[in-house]
């Protein structure tokens, strides 16, 4: 038996300590009328090295980031992540751990949770986070449930340049609540401060938007903030990639409330959307009313530094239905490779790597912007992606890039009504000149006329 | 040792009334009952209250409960200090540690809580 | 112990200004000054203060952090409810495949179909063993899959127009995620007690159903690591009122190949995925909280759903009945990946013989140890047992929480304490199926001591532990004074 080890002897012995016979006596309590009285009709067991070779065909039809160029980042981002992140992660002492129940026991991962939140606190120049979420769309979701709470209001108002994904499942969680939602248009890929104020009213509780926006464009965030804040509602802001704060004005100097973002950027692999991170952080004043764990500092008996889970109060299996929120697995392990990258790019690597994503974005969109037949859809400032308004429909356009090695963008006809035609393209520090140099040639012969089938489908091996 | 002057509720608040007004806070029961308080949440001044339901917080590490008004009424005074030591409200939970001050805007619900000895009784002290 | 191991010195205090780890790379494109890209006003002042150390240090730090941790790789962590089993090696080789740790969620489905026929297979294996019939991979955690297990129902009765069931039955014994998430969706919580045998009480449960409750939601086996002998007649109580049957997947280890939820009546569960299917727990995630449904019920799935047809897989997002989406992307498939290889290891005897051997390892913990703790509710139980301290206390004042610290002294992760809630000092163990006999024989040899101790040197046990790396934590210091991050300027 494959992971038991128990033997027919000593199974023999227990059952006899216990007092019945055989193993099925132990279901005696199972009622006959639920009994499953077959066997299960599964496929059949592999040993290792079939598990191994059968998953590995599974993961050879997949077109992954090594497989082809990565552009498409729309809230998840190819950065590269150094070696020691998942050599450290996956040390057996942090991945077969539970939640660190018994603090004197648990003092490595709970270090490493205080760390996390001192380094994202940080980053995002907030006063506290917490713990982590389940993801950045669940952590939106939550802070406007938690400024629900925080203002006693009942009406959340949402730019259109978030993360259409965000927006659904923030949909999702405040539906039965009672909590109403109030889109707001955006012009030239931004958000404006016009178009908030005449959305919000006394009875909203928070103005979400996110930073860099869905299409990658820079938000007046400050602006925004101060919008929400005379009409009594809370700023929250979302992100898709924290990394950027290391460049731009960061939430906490916007005079952001709430941040409710994805770390997923910050050292966790694509892993076709998940396992991802959640982050929440947001003022002092607000902590009580914050979801999931907390870590925090004390001392022991002797007067020495350790750390435990603190706040307990807000969290469901003290409070049940007036705890916070419900959860209760978070993402400890993508936090902790969080913690691992933000160590080893440090106080230097995190304005670097955020500025050479946004340097070689800006080189890609003036190629692009030469190439007939494409032009850069918005005018603002922007990060490390951007919209290109393509010559035929984007998705084709991403389906013949796709036949020459690349995975080209998000085509934004799928979340947006009449942007069929546009494309939202990303470049991290990963992509070097020459990949954005062949991206270009690619694009320009797929936007050209069509050429005879044959000869346009036909792939180019990658260097 | 429960003071003859207060009225108590089931949920372990007392009520002193005061030139018309009522004075609130918890017993020593359940001060006792949660040990180590960590904090208190209190309403502000100008708080309406309704008789039983909750108006405030208070928490030990492990466990939270809520405060239930002992009486209607408008909040006219707040023991703030206490939020920033709840541990005090162990100390002297009858005296110093009072929380809330109401003016009560049905007096009569006073008689439906306890009195001394009927708490007393009620908390299997008696 | 070298003190080393008593260093709790912090990332940021090993930090030396000018020192780098990273080795980004140069910028390979013409510098243009940064104003022309990015308005003054948009740009960060004062840099993050992240530490600046060596990819040593970082790596020399890590690597003592994971020592002062205690983990299953390290030794036995009989922590009820939380299904600690040993999770294979064989399964991180496989999810690191570039072929699925480096997929963009976002990669066309062409260009995804390893990936996607993963889902289908795990979807079909789960349906099989659970008797439901879809499963949805979209919950990252077990709440969370409680979290849209609930939305289904309330989309359900939505649909039917029966506007007015609002409330929902939750057990006296069960996780505090349930109650949590029925507020979490808007429905208020009516609360069934135990019968003295450990059951859901039967009288009650019919006093409290009617066709203004939404249906029940149950663990089974319960809290209690017992197997609700009256499931029949609950879900002939539910289902007579038109009510939905939930059931909390947390203890599925127990009854794997024996019964399934689909057969007891449950119309929607959760799988915790990082307990029964053996996904790491990361030291408190991530999880994965797949959730299974009746055919009644697939309407109103989150989207997208991945579908099949004609030898390719396709996720379908054309689900107008659909309650939305309870996460981006479509779940924590790094995970499912792990989950898939476990399925696939085991085979449909392995399956069962894990549940076999789940209660059989308890059964016998439970036997060895019931004379020297109080078992309350002292029957065959399943995958774990539900003992207390409730002698120990009366006896000199030993409390569980002072016998769990002891635990730690004796190099064992404690069981879980004081849940479930009505079982007064109560202490949960569920050893799991992968721990050898051996590992049990220690673990009961140090419960008995534990026990001798608390009796001749109650002290020792009520200022345990004594060989961990710090002594007792001052939690109500750690909420009085909340000290939630470093800062530099400390």
């Amino acid at each position: 038996m494959r992971y038991i080890p128990t033997t027919p002897k000593e199974r023999d012995r227990m059952l006899e300590v216990i007092g019945v016979r055989a193993l099925d006596d132990l279901f005696a309590d199972v009622p006959a009328s639920v009994r499953l009285n077959r066997v299960l009709d599964l496929r059949p067991a592999l040993r290792d090295a079939g598990v191994i070779a059968y998953l590995g065909e599974l993961a050879a039809a997949n077109g992954d980031a090594d497989r082809l160029t990565c552009f498409l980042g729309a809230g998840a981002y190819d950065h590269f992540i150094p070696p020691a992140v998942w050599q450290l992660v996956t040390r057996g002492e942090f991945l077969s751990a539970y939640t660190p129940y018994q603090a004197e026991m648990m003092q490595g991962e709970l270090q490493a949770g205080y760390e996390y939140q001192s380094m994202i606190c940080e980053l995002l120049a907030m006063d506290v986070a917490n713990a982590s979420m389940y993801d950045g769309a669940s952590a939106v979701a939550e802070a406007a449930v938690m400024a629900r709470d925080l203002t006693q209001r009942d009406r959340v108002v949402i730019s259109r340049a978030v993360h259409p994904e965000y927006r659904q499942v923030l949909a999702t969680y405040t539906k039965p609540l009672g909590i109403q939602l109030v889109d707001v248009a955006v012009e030239d890929g931004r958000t404006t401060a016009d178009a908030v104020r005449k959305a919000v009213n006394d009875r909203t509780a928070a103005v979400v938007l996110q930073q860099p926006n869905f299409f990658g464009a820079i938000e007046d965030v400050r602006a925004i903030a101060d919008v929400a804040h005379d009409a009594g509602a809370l700023l929250v802001l979302a992100s898709a990639d924290p990394l950027a704060f290391g460049l731009l004005a960061p939430p906490g100097a916007c005079e952001v409330d709430i941040f409710a973002g994805e770390g997923q950027a910050i050292g966790n692999p694509l892993n076709f959307g998940g396992p991802y991170l959640g982050i929440i952080a947001t003022r002092q004043s607000f902590v009580r009313r914050m979801p999931g764990r907390l870590v925090g500092a004390t001392v022991d008996a002797d007067g020495k530094r350790g750390y435990v889970l603190t706040l307990q109060t807000r969290e469901q299996h003290i409070r049940r239905e007036k705890s916070t929120s419900n959860i209760c697995t978070n993402e400890a392990l993508n936090a902790l490779a969080a913690s691992v990258y933000l160590s080893l790019i440090g106080k230097d690597g995190a304005r670097r790597v955020a500025e050479l994503s946004l340097r070689k974005t800006h080189y890609l969109k003036e190629r692009i912007a030469a190439i007939p037949g494409y032009a850069i859809t918005h005018k603002g400032p922007t990060f490390h992606e951007f919209v290109v308004r393509t010559p035929r429909p984007a998705a084709m356009i991403a389906k013949r890039l796709a036949a020459e090695g690349f995975l080209a963008g998000m085509p934004l006809g799928r979340f947006y009504r009449g942007m069929a035609n546009h494309l939202l393209v990303c470049v991290t520090e990963s992509r070097t000149k020459d990949e954005m140099d062949r991206f270009a040639d690619a694009l320009a012969r797929a936007g050209g006329k069509p050429r005879s089938r044959g000869r346009a489908m036909t792939p180019s091996a990658r260097g | 040792m429960y003071p003859q002057d207060l009225k108590y509720s089931q949920e372990h608040e007392w009520a002193k009334l005061e030139d018309g007004l009522v004075r609130v806070g918890i017993t020593k029961f359940a001060a006792d009952k949660l040990s180590d308080i960590v904090y208190v949440e209190l309403p502000k001044v100008g708080a309406e209250l309704r008789f039983m339901q909750p108006f405030g917080v208070v928490e030990s590490v492990k466990a939270a409960s809520d405060l239930c008004a002992p009486i209607s009424g408008t909040v006219v005074a707040v023991n703030e200090p206490l939020t920033q030591a709840p541990e005090g409200i162990s100390a002297d939970p009858h005296g110093a540690a009072w929380m809330i001050v109401v003016k009560p805007s049905a007096l009569g619900e006073l008689d439906q809580l306890m009195d001394a000895s009927a708490y007393s009784k009620f908390i299997g002290e008696g | 112990m070298s003190p080393v191991k008593k260093d709790s010195t912090l990332i940021f205090e090993r930090s030396t200004p000018g020192r780098r780890a990273h080795g980004l790379p140069e910028l390979d494109v013409p510098e243009v000054p940064l104003s022309t890209l990015l308005p003054t006003g948009m740009v960060r002042g004062t840099p993050p203060a992240l530490p600046e150390v060596s990819e040593l240090d970082v790596v020399r730090h890590y690597t003592h952090l994971s020592h002062r941790n205690f983990s299953i790789d390290e030794g036995f962590y009989p922590l009820g409810s939380c299904t600690m089993k040993y999770n294979p090696k064989l399964h991180e080789e496989v999810a690191r495949l570039s072929g699925f740790a480096r997929l963009h969620p976002y990669a066309p489905d062409d260009l995804a179909q390893g990936a996607l026929r993963l889902l289908w297979e795990l979807g079909e294996e789960l349906s099989e063993i659970s008797g439901m019939d879809t499963v949805t991979f979209q919950p990252a955690a077990g709440a969370h899959g409680e979290m849209t297990g609930l939305l289904l129902i309330r989309a359900y009765f939505e649909a039917r127009g029966e506007h007015q069931r609002t409330s929902i039955i939750v057990p006296d014994s069960a996780h505090g995620t349930n109650p949590a998430t029925a507020a979490m969706v808007g429905y208020k919580v009516l609360t069934v007690r135990t019968d003295p045998r450990g059951n859901v009480d039967l009288q009650q449960l019919k006093s409290l159903m009617d066709d203004t409750v939404a249906g029940v939601m149950l663990t089974n086996p319960n809290t209690l690591g017992l197997f609700e002998e009256q499931i029949d007649e609950v879900s002939e109580i539910i289902h007579r009122y038109g009510g939905q049957m939930y059931m909390d997947g947390a203890n599925f280890n127990a009854i794997l190949g024996v019964t399934r939820p689909g057969d007891q009546g449950f119309d929607v569960m959760h799988y915790n995925l990082h307990k029964t299917f053996t996904t790491p727990h990361g030291g408190g995630g991530p999880g994965a909280g797949a959730v299974g449904i009746k055919q009644h019920l697939a309407p109103y799935l989150p989207t997208p759903v991945v579908s099949h047809a004609d030898g390719r897989y396709f996720l379908d997002y054309d689900r107008p009945q659909s309650i939305g989406k309870v996460k981006a992307f479509w779940g924590n498939f790094g995970n499912l990946v792990r989950a898939y290889a476990y399925v696939r290891t085991l085979g449909a005897e392995g399956v069962r013989n894990v549940a076999e051997y789940a209660v059989l390892h308890a059964n016998y913990v439970r036997a060895r140890l019931k004379d020297t703790y109080n078992v309350k509710y002292d029957r065959i139980c399943k995958h774990e047992f539900v003992a207390d301290g409730t002698r120990q206390k009366a006896r000199n004042g030993v409390t569980t929480r002072d016998i769990a610290k002891r635990v730690l002294d004796y190099g064992f992760h404690a069981p879980t304490v004081y849940f479930p809630l009505i079982v007064e000092e109560s202490i949960m163990i569920e050893p799991t199926e992968t721990e050898s006999l051996d590992t049990l024989e220690e673990f009961i040899a140090a419960m008995i001591a534990i026990d001798k101790e608390a009796a001749e040197n109650p002290e020792l046990v009520k200022t345990a532990p004594h060989t961990t790396v710090v002594r007792r934590l001052d939690e109500v210091r750690a909420a009085r004074q909340p000290d939630l991050r470093w800062q530099a300027d400390r």
